[in-house]
């Protein structure tokens, strides 16, 4: 079974139109698997939903967070592949409200579902490991709570979150072995490992491919299980 | 002379309730200065919602290392016994009472306690990121601010107009003027700029502060 493809446009070869896609990093460049999101902009996949913590701020503001500018998955927004963003930071309100993300939001031509970070996280690990939803004190008397069952546990106020899955997973990890097993670089773990687990298909990208063995087990963060895809783009 | 704290002072002061050996999350803006002024006879553990605990002083910004920056954005050093972790984790320490302490920025608190601080009108897309779950979860939230708007108006006020973060969750205000406690008994006003007088302080905030009879200027 090889799991390890040439190129990031073989890696996500498949994705169909109206897949929920989960987009792992954090908010801006670390962490993010640039180089799938570019070869996802080329495969031309549209009506998707996107899973992911920030909806990224666009090449041109991406230069206000590193001066040569980056790609983000603001560049799915600007070519109108995304029907839906799931996250909690929809745009930074720090930044001009030109980004991709907001911009296309205030032309009504995406649909928001703003979730607070924490929830997120769980709603995605609720999703990876089978169960049906959580009960979470966040969001109690905010617009959150609208519309979800409440109960009072132990005296306390909680909300019913959901569980969230994935058709696939765009991943960034600093480190794969060819069979799938992964390892991350600092702060850039963030959301990779815990989407990597609630896809139905998880494509990698890492700065460098190993052979099995090469990983002391005890370091070894994300299981090869949950990896299908694998590709290289060394720096 | 009437003077009103830079930010580099807020944060200075908000500092000074860190606790030997706390756990300590700081927000983006104001509060993330915070992580330069630990006074020296104290070890402190930053958290940060994108996963890492226990990281050093901000890094100059020409050094940035992507892979190692607070969840501000911001590039931060390393420290023995920092430790990574992913997002799942960091909001159980965050949700779970494991951090003592959160800095968080606001556009508005009432007198309750009720903090808004990340919906921005005319920007519907602008999320509240992890503040929610931070403010819901740490044992105790500070919040630095300016003490009015750009217009003058109190943003310590009676009923908070902007989306909620969440309820009755603040209980140290501090601003360029005062550092108010939020209390079941009311705002007590504990600590006061240089120069200015309790009058000029409650004439620039919406609800009726109550004086600390140990009332001082702010201790930096």
């Amino acid at each position: 079974m090889n799991k390890v493809y040439d190129t990031c446009d073989a890696a996500v070869t498949g994705i169909f139109d109206g897949a929920t896609i989960m987009i792992g990093g954090f908010g801006s460049f670390g962490g993010l698997p640039r180089n799938l999101l570019v070869a996802l902009t080329k495969q031309g996949a549209k009506n998707l939903t996107i899973v992911a913590n920030a909806g990224g701020v666009g090449f041109e503001l991406s230069k206000r967070i590193k001066p040569e500018g980056y790609q983000d998955s603001g560049v799915l927004y600007e070519n109108g592949q995304v029907r839906k963003f799931i996250g909690s930071v929809p745009a930074l309100g720090g930044m001009p409200p030109t980004a991709p993300l907001e911009k296309a939001y205030n032309e009504g031509k995406i649909e928001i579902e703003t979730v607070p970070q924490g929830t997120l996280a769980e709603r995605i690990r609720a999703g990876a490991g089978g169960l049906g939803g959580f009960y979470t004190p966040v969001g109690v008397g905010t617009v959150v709570e609208q519309g979800k069952e409440k109960k009072v546990i132990n005296g306390r106020e909680y909300i019913l979150e959901l569980p969230l899955t994935a058709d696939f997973a765009l991943i960034k990890a600093h480190k794969a072995d060819t069979l799938g097993n992964l390892v991350y670089k600092g702060t850039a773990r963030c959301f990779n490992p815990i989407m990597a687990m609630a896809a139905k298909v998880t494509i990698v990208e890492v700065d460098k491919l190993v052979q099995p063995g090469e990983f002391d087990p005890e370091v070894i963060i994300t299981p090869h299980i949950y990896v299908d895809r694998i590709t290289e783009v060394p720096r | 002379m009437k003077v009103r704290l830079d930010e580099q002072t807020i944060a200075l002061r908000a500092a000074n309730e860190f606790e030997d050996g706390s756990v300590v999350n700081l927000g983006y803006g104001m509060p993330g200065l915070c992580a330069n002024f630990v006074p020296e006879d104290r070890q402190v553990f930053f958290q940060s919602e994108n996963g890492v605990l226990g990281y050093g002083e901000l890094a100059p910004d020409e050094e940035k290392d992507y892979e190692l920056i607070n969840a501000c954005d911001q590039p931060v050093t390393r420290q023995p016994g920092m430790c990574f972790f992913d997002s799942g984790i960091s909001f159980d320490m965050i949700r779970g009472g494991h951090v003592d302490i959160v800095v968080l920025g606001a556009y508005q608190i009432s007198e309750k306690g009720d903090l808004a601080n990340w919906g921005r009108p005319g920007r519907p897309a602008t999320g509240m990121g992890g503040a929610m779950d931070l403010a819901i979860g740490c044992k105790k939230i500070i919040i630095t601010m300016l003490h009015t708007t750009r217009e003058g108006k109190s943003r310590i006020v009676k009923e908070c107009t902007f989306p909620l973060t969440a309820k009755e969750c603040v209980d140290m205000i501090i601003t360029d003027l005062a550092v108010i406690e939020v209390t079941g008994q009311g705002l007590i006003l504990r600590e006061i700029a240089p120069g200015w007088t309790v009058e000029e302080v409650q004439a620039v905030t919406e609800p009726k502060l109550v004086v600390s009879p140990d009332l001082k200027e702010v201790e930096l």
